[in-house]
């Protein structure tokens, strides 16, 4: 099946696969937006432990998919790997802090003799939810701005600044993404809260921390896309690969793939209609809505910046050494293996989504809290 | 790749990893073995409805619960740290080592991750026999993520099912079921896998040993001290059989890794093996870490040619004979080895040359040379040679590579005799009253986790210079980044690291104190 594949359309598979997996990777970060609210939201104690219980059990996803994500781009586009992770190498270990961070606070909070305290595991949760996400979204603005590297005739990589990816911070359309991922993961967060506590306060202030988040997610989220509209792209030949600056390239992208068009509106959509749900209606379904929303709205931008020959890591150092699909990836033979492993997701999302919706079955409530014999 | 190298540099990344490896590996093995006593436990469980085996199961996977998260964090560190310090590597044989890695996400951690959640949350939720399910699940999926990542570390072991691409200058994977079932890798996942189940043995009868010695919850050690001993006894009967595997293995693949850790300088036929010995500085070479005599050592005569070749008389070279070579047994001097890599790599840089150049018969004649059997079996097989400039070099850390081997042999065959005797003991019921046995259970706790590390030290350090057998050595691998900067980010792991380690030993210390509430008698 997939051997009978070219090399291009094995790298477009794979494009595709990373693209998905990045729009999941987003969705679920209503764990590391939640983690930013508990305090907001959570007055007591007792209202802090269901907040924190209604993500912590799903923290593992995010961590498990941020994980896949990155062993997927090692395994498709190995170049990627070893340019951008060796070379942004602060970027990339404040990232891996954060996380490393988030993984044990949630065992360890409300644990007796847990050596640090509840608050320092509870602000462990903040820096993860907080720095973690405007990190990760100002990296992969780097996607579509570029990045200070360059390549050799060894594929082998040199960083070009000193500081290490941390340059990055100075284009603001980058630190607008970060931004957008930030407050995006907060209402993803809220909306959660919303369908799964079944709690009056709670519920309550979570609308209204709605309207607070949803005002600056649009602001930087326009800001971001309609930039991205106008901005040049990074451009390559398909025989020659030779590497240029296009004009409009990313609404090019979406001009040539109208699909990719028909999702980005869809998303956008649906994140809107999701909030409008939490907004305007004593509905709690939001959630589902703004979270397929989202997962739409990311895969047609990752969409874009990698497909219809455009270079999802450009080089701002050296045009030249920009990576795109064609020169960054797996061999042929790799690619049609993995590809054949993929065909696992489908059957790993049908697990996820019965395992999740058996433990989520009935809401979170107090009742439920002092009876659970695994709190957080 | 690297031509000129910043030994620091090299220096600061190696013991970065080697950090992030050891805390990693400190959590994982209980991981692995303690999911499967629990899935145990609640089998008896469901089967008999007996409410004090769900007490004695939700106790222990309490544990497994706070046991779990740090070794998530540091296996997600060292999956990127490949590509922050070690990014040479990542492109020079990404095409074959991510693979597993993607694979490991996809097939294992999800596995693991959703129904981890089940498993805690589930108890209320689900029916009895689909929380069942989820407790296997969970212990499949930790050693099948096991499986995945030994699969990528017994490649850099032996590669195999690759193929160097001179136009992109990497290797590139041509066989996946050769990488998959390469034998090293089969065995390295029994090996390893068996560790942690013989480790998490320990642990629980050592922890049950602990209540018997307070004189508390007495049926529930004595349950706990059945099911992990018998599950004890036969992982120990396999992580022997398997070791046996790997030093046939060692014996044909890394030679030099060997003779490292049964300290064998000169080979001879018929090479005994040493059970015990005490290496001091030679008298021919004081000067060289790695050139070391025995002042005592107990040998069983011809067992190493046995273990290794089923032959008593059969041929082991020793350090020195794998440095200077030996026409007569076949072996090359590693002076010729680095001259063939040397060319290898001449070879290389030529088509680079000749492909900048546009000079397409020159290019298509020197790619023709890479495509040439000979040219792959005399040379490109020594391409890792060629970035050696001494032959000293290429000696592991021979005391340590030593004492570790023997002391992991040594304390292997102990929890056998360990796990039989708490059985003999809890069978004829005398393990109540026989304190120096309760506290022997205890202190084997830290033994366990003691040999599972010198585990992971011979496997590593035995084989260095090398990250890919023969084709990479360590320091051509890693990122060209600034010491300093690598520097800092040891300490800070150290710091995180350490901190949550000290956590974990406090919490779980404390919940083994609250014990299984009122459960288990």
């Amino acid at each position: 099946m997939f051997e009978n594949l070219s090399h291009l359309s094995l790298q477009q598979y794979w494009w595709v696969i990373i693209s998905l997996l990045a729009s999941f990777l987003v969705f679920l970060m209503f764990v590391q937006g939640g983690q930013t609210l508990i305090y907001t939201l959570g007055k007591t104690t007792l209202e802090k432990t269901m907040l924190v219980n209604a993500i912590g059990r799903k923290w593992e996803f995010t961590f498990t998919t941020l994980v896949t994500f990155g062993g997927a781009f090692f395994a498709s586009f190995p170049l990627f790997y070893a340019t951008s992770f060796g070379g942004a190498y602060w970027v990339w270990m404040a990232i891996l802090f954060c996380f490393i961070i988030q993984a044990i606070a949630y065992e360890f909070r409300s644990k007796p003799d847990n050596f640090l305290g509840r608050k320092t595991y509870d602000v462990f949760l903040f820096i993860n939810g907080a720095l973690g996400t405007i990190l990760i979204g100002t990296a992969v603005g780097t996607f579509y701005n570029g990045a200070m590297f360059s390549v050799n005739e060894m594929n082998s990589s040199q960083w070009e600044t000193s500081v290490r990816g941390l340059e990055a911070v100075l284009e603001w359309h980058n630190v607008a993404l970060g931004l957008t991922v930030f407050f995006l993961s907060r209402i993803l967060g809220i909306l959660y809260f919303i369908r799964n506590i079944n709690d009056e306060n709670i519920q309550r202030r979570s609308r209204k921390q709605l309207l607070y988040n949803t005002i600056p997610f649009l602001v930087f989220f326009l800001a971001f896309l309609i930039r991205l509209l106008i901005k040049d792209g990074f451009a390559y030949e398909p025989e020659t690969y030779e590497v240029s600056l296009e004009r409009y390239k990313y609404l090019h992208n979406l001009i040539n793939m109208p699909l990719v068009l028909i999702l980005l509106l869809a998303g956008v959509i649906l994140v809107v209609y999701g909030l409008y749900r939490g907004l305007f209606t004593d509905n709690i379904t939001g959630f589902y809505f703004s979270g397929s929303g989202t997962v739409l709205v990311v895969f047609s931008l990752f969409l874009i910046a990698g497909l219809n020959q455009t270079c999802y890591y450009p080089s701002l150092f050296d045009l030249q050494s920009s990576l795109h699909i064609e020169n960054s990836s797996s061999s042929r033979y790799t690619l049609t293996v993995m590809s054949y492993v993929s065909l696992l997701v489908p059957f790993v999302l049908a697990y996820i989504i019965y395992a999740w919706s058996s433990v989520n079955k009935k809401r979170i409530d107090a009742d439920e809290i002092k009876n659970e014999s695994h709190v957080y | 790749m690297i031509d000129s190298i910043d030994l620091s540099l090299v220096n600061w990344s190696r013991g970065q990893f080697a950090l992030t490896a050891f805390y990693h590996w400190f959590f994982v093995p209980l991981t692995l073995g303690i999911t499967f006593i629990i899935a145990i436990m609640e089998t008896i469980y469901v089967r008999t409805g007996d409410e004090s085996w769900k007490k004695i199961t939700k106790f222990w996977m309490t544990l497994f619960g706070i046991n779990f998260a740090i070794g998530v964090a540091t296996g997600l560190i060292m999956e990127f740290e490949f590509g922050t310090n070690w990014s040479n590597y990542s492109w020079f044989v990404g095409d074959i080592f991510g693979a597993p890695l993607a694979i490991e996400g996809i097939m294992a951690f999800f596995l693991e991750s959703t129904f981890i959640a089940v498993m805690f949350f589930g108890w209320n939720k689900v029916s009895k026999k689909f929380h069942l399910l989820s407790t296997w699940l969970v212990a499949f999926g930790a050693s099948l993520s096991a499986l995945w990542i030994l699969v990528a570390n017994a490649w850099m072991q032996y590669p195999v099912g690759m193929q160097f691409n001179p136009d992109t200058a990497r290797n590139e994977m041509i066989r996946f079921w050769d990488v998959l079932f390469s034998p090293v890798a089969v065995n390295k996942f029994l090996h390893t896998i068996s560790s942690g189940y013989v480790l998490a043995s320990v642990f629980v009868v050592g922890v049950s040993g602990w209540f018997l010695l307070r004189r508390r919850n007495i049926l529930f050690a004595r349950r706990s001290m059945i099911v992990a001993s018998i599950f004890g006894i036969l992982s120990s009967i396999h992580l022997i059989a398997t070791g046996d595997g790997s030093t046939r293995q060692i014996a044909r693949i890394q030679p030099m890794k060997l003779a490292a850790i049964e300290g064998l300088y000169h080979g001879q036929e018929g090479t005994g093996l040493v059970v015990f010995g005490i290496m001091v500085p030679s008298e021919e070479d004081p000067v060289n870490e790695n050139i070391k005599d025995f002042v005592f050592r107990i040998e069983i005569p011809n067992l190493l040619s046995y273990m290794s070749y089923g032959n008593r008389e059969a041929f082991i070279p020793g350090v020195i004979d794998l440095l200077e070579g030996s026409e007569q047994r076949g072996l090359l001097s590693a002076a010729e080895k680095i001259e063939r890599g040397k060319y290898a790599r001449e070879v290389l840089r030529e088509l680079k040359e000749a492909d900048q150049n546009n000079d397409l018969t020159r290019y298509e004649s020197l790619k023709a040379t890479f495509m040439d059997d000979q040219f792959k079996n005399e040379y490109f097989r020594y391409f890792g040679y060629g970035f050696i400039d001494d032959p000293d070099k290429l000696i592991p850390n021979v005391p340590l590579s030593f004492y570790s081997f023997h002391f992991m042999v040594a304390l292997g065959f102990y929890f056998l005799l360990f796990f039989i005797l708490t059985l003999i003991f809890v069978y004829t019921g005398s393990i109540e009253r026989r304190k120096g046995f309760q506290r022997l259970a205890l202190l084997t706790i830290p033994l366990a986790y003691l040999a599972t590390m010198l585990g992971w030290t011979v496997a590593e350090m035995g084989r260095q210079p090398w990250v890919i057998q023969d084709l990479m050595p360590t320091f051509a691998a890693v990122s060209r980044l600034d010491a300093n900067t690598v520097q800092v980010t040891f300490w800070l792991f150290l710091i995180v690291f350490t901190a949550l380690l000290i956590a974990e030993v406090k919490i779980m210390t404390k919940q083994i104190k609250i014990g299984p509430n009122e459960g288990g008698n």
